[in-house]
């Protein structure tokens, strides 16, 4: 129990995915121009990460390694990211139309975010068991979650900046990202 | 429209700079920038993906059907990805030690997908290895300019080995090194300011541009001649610098205003 807590508390505060793992770092600066949409872009990247974490843990476990084909797990994983991608759209659609409308459009967004296929390769390389691999998932993704939606109310208040030109659009971004991440690494406390 | 293999070099590296113009690619290129042997390994990793994954899209251009092109190419820079990252691990293991897992991770960097969709599908194969050398250097060069300034500002040298150990001390004992910048905000602001400086080049030099075109236009109304090159003889010849303005340009305004209105009108 304390272990499934370390695990929650690391993937969420001190190793966040984008301010200290820099995965997902292309829809955190893509998506994040309004509180809604990052808010969608999350739910719909913890949905998918949570159940890519437990069939990537399956495929590896009970595919790859019993014949020796570990080496496959980049092609492998990112194959089955993309076919649950998928079929979560078309159960989406069929079976929860409310949810579907809420996240459809990024879905098909998420195949290429390395967020999904990076915590598929850390619970892999951390050797967790299949409940701390889907615990980590889930609670990345949180983290993920958290540091957009922050990020996007930060970004509406950017809209009314007036910073040099050269600083305008993705410059100033990326710096409010870093005074972000600075706040970020209080968590693991800093060395110097 | 065709482009030299120049231009695409050009292009590659400088005018279309994944990087700095383009703006793909980020996470790698905040992740592996802390020592400019990391942001060396990377970028030739990347520049090893990027030509034959290029290279063989653009081979298969032809038999992939349209429907699922996306996965296709992404199961061919997989595969390619994974051969590099077995060559990683054989020859450099203190490389793949310090990449992790963003050499696995080239799989889901939107600059090869982004390459494959806008040239690989539909260029030759020849241009198309071209262009994923060109850009993969236009990636390795900004990775290592960002390098170049989170190490030296961080450690207070430069070159340090894979697992962080040697290098050459540039700076003198005067300087005491900010760790911040080989911290994950050092990658964030260094990014910025150096994407801010690009984006200042460009624009001052747009605006250089526009200078010169408008007092040429103010003395002959822009009607002036300039020399350049004719591309069907190869010749140096005379031309008109600028086409004389047409007349009416009244129908485009029309259209925005109108466009203008309805969307006042619709809120």
């Amino acid at each position: 129990m304390g272990n499934i807590l370390m695990i929650m508390f690391a993937a969420i505060l001190t190793q966040n995915f984008i301010f200290s793992r820099f995965y997902g770092c292309c829809p955190f600066l893509g998506v994040s121009d309004r509180p809604s949409t990052a808010l969608g872009m999350g739910m719909a990247v913890t949905f998918v990460m949570t159940l890519a974490s437990a069939a990537t843990w399956a495929v590896y476990r009970f595919l790859l390694a019993p014949f020796g084909l570990e080496y496959l797990k980049t092609i492998a994983f990112i194959l089955v990211i993309a076919t649950l991608v998928q079929f979560i759209e078309m159960f989406l659609r069929r079976y929860v139309p409310v949810l579907y409308s809420a996240l459809g459009i990024y879905l098909p967004l998420i195949t290429t975010n390395c967020a999904v296929l990076g915590a598929a390769l850390v619970n892999i390389e951390e050797g967790y068991s299949f409940v701390e691999s889907v615990v980590f998932g889930f609670s990345a993704a949180i983290g993920f979650t958290m540091a957009i939606c922050v990020f996007a109310g930060v970004r509406e208040r950017l809209n009314f900046a007036d910073p040099p030109k050269a600083f305008r659009g993705f410059p100033l971004l990326l710096i409010s990202a870093g005074l972000a991440a600075m706040a970020f690494s209080g968590f693991s406390g800093m060395k110097f | 429209m065709k482009k030299t293999i120049p231009q695409i070099f050009k292009e590659g590296i400088l005018t279309n700079n994944p990087t700095f113009v383009q703006l793909l690619g980020m996470c790698p290129t905040l992740a592996t920038t802390t020592s400019v042997t990391n942001a060396l390994g990377m970028g030739v990793a990347v520049i090893a993906v990027l030509s034959f994954s290029n290279l063989f899209i653009s081979l298969l251009r032809k038999i992939i059907p349209k429907q699922v092109r996306i996965a296709s190419y992404i199961v061919i820079i997989s595969g390619f990805v994974t051969a590099v990252e077995l060559l990683i691990k054989a020859y450099f293991p203190a490389i793949n030690k310090a990449l992790g897992l963003f050499i696995p991770l080239i799989v889901v960097n939107c600059i090869i997908l982004a390459r494959a969709e806008a040239f690989a599908s539909k260029n030759p194969p020849l241009a198309s290895f071209c262009d994923g050398i060109a850009t993969g250097i236009g990636f390795t060069l900004a990775l290592v300019a960002i390098a170049f300034v989170r190490e030296l500002l961080g450690s207070g040298g430069l070159f340090a080995g894979a697992d962080g150990t040697g290098g050459v001390r540039i700076l003198g004992d005067w300087y005491s090194p900010a760790s911040i910048f080989l911290m994950p905000s050092g990658a964030f602001l260094t990014l910025g300011f150096l994407i801010a400086a690009v984006q200042k080049i460009r624009t001052s030099s747009e605006e250089r541009e526009r200078r010169r075109k408008l007092e040429l236009d103010a003395i002959d109304g822009g009607y002036h001649e300039v020399l350049m090159r004719d591309p069907d003889t190869g010749k140096i010849v005379r031309r008109p610098h600028a086409e004389p303005v047409p007349a009416a340009p009244a129908p485009a305004e029309a259209e925005t205003e109108k466009t203008e209105e309805e969307a006042k009108g619709g809120e």
